[in-house]
């Protein structure tokens, strides 16, 4: 198997946390245990109402696509044999979106509103990334 | 509130050559020393008389820039973090910083070897430790492919074409007019080369819908201007340039692009009214306006949160020549960083003040007595001045 070439994310803190749920299969985000909002990026406080209660809850999975970029020319070493890849912004059924890309289709069959469920992609044996196919 | 409208100006404007191949020849810091010190010749004062600096995020420090100018009286430094919208931000920190009295005269330099040195589009993929939230975009968008401003903001650009039916044709008629104002200007390093619409859509696909003409220069070059009161610079040789109006602010949230409830809102959505509320002006009043233009979409946008146009009407306004000089708002009379330079929007600030001075040679506006200026930065920063003769 040849080396993973592209970025990886740093393994620590609540980023450490939501790969390590991906790791098991399982899309989770935090929620509020105060005003029951969804969050992602993960964040250390409730931006909504400021409470620091929360829980990994996990995500139905299903969403759909929000909008998304053809990269035609990488402009990172990583994905220099990559192109053409389209990093896809999915927005889940709780109202988070992710920023991720489609295993299932070529950058030219994406359209708005597609609904897409996540998949997950071991890419090293430290990290799994959360990424979607057509639902 | 203090009102700083009319209270302090811009007294002086430095630029070097704006170049691409071979390069400046001259180091980061060299090329912004060179604008620095022709922006303070320009107001007609010493270097002794300068006592204040912000230089640009990342590119230098104020005391590597007061060792090298002989400013022995240091007694403001600070940079504004917001990317590109630091200089136009850097116009009102200046001029708090002078009316208060923290400072007689502010030096607010940029500029970088874009095309020689580190290419401006490798900067970001290599280090993102200088992003509002790099340990976001390490961990949530570079795993991913996203690793570039270009496609962070066409994530912006395709869901306006959803929303509104922008056309890529309207971001076309953007890079036309900017490169149809650099045929009017001598240092613009598209002068010499004109650019129809068909060339523009047969131009590559770099991240779509972003074409390569959709996509800011990258260049060699710096440019610089000085700020002091408006009483200081009642006695100074050149006609001042007043800052009636300035205003910055941030998206929300400002560190991730893409939880945003509304996408389009930026830091301008902000920053205009409050700049155009402090200036007492509005959006009609306005002569000519240069848009932080990194990219065709983020002019469109900028016009639209600024109320030149209403929301979803970006499109509609840019074409048909009315952002070209002549038209109802000349936009980037200089080419911008589209097709001028990439000077980090300095050049912006630089173009705002010959054109309000009446030295913009073959572009300049007749009777231009009101000109917006803006910055975009980061995730997108916005910062908005409104400037008069």
């Amino acid at each position: 198997m040849s080396e993973y070439k592209k970025p990886l994310p740093e393994l620590d803190g609540l980023t450490a946390e939501f790969y390590g749920w991906c790791k098991k299969g399982e899309l989770r985000f935090q929620r509020c245990l105060s005003c029951n909002g969804w969050r992602h990026v993960p964040r250390e406080m409730c931006p909504e109402c400021a409470s620091t209660d929360w829980e990994w809850q996990r995500s139905s999975g299903k969403g759909k696509i929000f909008t998304w970029t053809v990269a035609e020319r990488p402009m990172h070493p990583g994905f220099a044999d990559a192109a053409p890849y389209a990093p896809v912004v999915v927005e889940l059924e709780e109202g988070v979106r992710v920023l991720t890309e489609m295993t299932d289709c070529m950058p030219s069959d994406l359209v708005i509103d597609m609904p897409v469920e996540v998949t997950f992609e071991a890419v090293t044996p430290e990290v799994t990334l959360p990424k979607f196919k057509k639902s | 509130m203090m009102n700083l409208k009319d209270k302090a100006c811009i007294v002086g404007i430095g630029e070097t050559p704006y170049v691409r191949k071979p390069g400046s020849g001259l180091t980061q810091l060299g090329l912004q020393l060179l604008a620095a010190r022709r922006a303070v010749d320009d107001a007609g004062v010493s270097l002794k008389d300068v006592d204040g600096l912000m230089p640009f995020p990342n590119l230098g420090n104020a005391e590597e820039f007061a060792a090298n100018l002989g400013i022995e009286n240091l007694r403001f430094a600070t940079t504004v973090h917001t990317g590109g919208a630091a200089p136009v931000a850097s116009l009102r920190i200046a001029a708090m910083a002078v009316c208060c009295g923290a400072a007689n005269a502010v030096l607010i330099p940029a500029g970088w070897n874009g095309y020689s040195g580190s290419r401006a589009r490798q900067t970001v993929s290599q280090d993102v430790s200088s992003l509002p939230g790099g340990g976001i975009a390490r961990d949530y968008y570079l795993p991913f492919g996203l690793t570039a401003p270009p496609q962070w903001y066409s994530l912006m650009a395709r869901r306006h074409m959803h929303d509104f039916g922008t056309t890529a044709e309207q971001l076309g008629a953007i890079a036309v007019a900017m490169r149809k104002h650099a045929q009017l200007n001598p240092n613009a390093v598209m002068h010499g080369k004109p650019m129809t619409l068909d060339d523009y859509m047969a131009s590559p696909m770099i991240t779509d819908p972003y074409r390569l003409f959709d996509c800011c220069l990258e260049t060699d070059g710096a440019a610089a201007v000085l700020v002091t009161t408006t009483e200081r610079a009642r006695d100074l040789g050149k006609k001042p340039v007043s800052i009636m109006g300035v205003a910055s602010g941030q998206p929300y949230p400002a560190d991730e692009i893409t939880n945003r409830k509304d996408i389009f809102q930026t830091g301008l959505t902000i920053a205009a009214p409050e700049a155009f509320a402090a200036a007492g002006v509005k959006p009609k009043d306005i002569d000519f306006a240069e848009i932080y233009d990194c990219f065709t979409f983020e002019v469109l946008q900028q016009l639209e949160e600024t109320g030149f146009c209403e929301r979803g009407g970006g499109g509609a306004f840019v074409e048909g020549g009315r952002i070209e000089i002549g038209g109802e708002l000349p936009v980037n009379t200089h080419g911008g960083l589209l097709s001028e330079a990439h000077v980090l929007g300095m050049n912006h600030i630089v173009e705002a003040v010959k054109q309000l001075r009446g030295e913009a040679g073959d572009r300049q506006v007749a009777e231009a007595e009101l000109g917006v200026v803006t910055g975009w930065g980061d995730f997108g920063d916005g910062s908005l001045a409104i400037l008069r003769n």
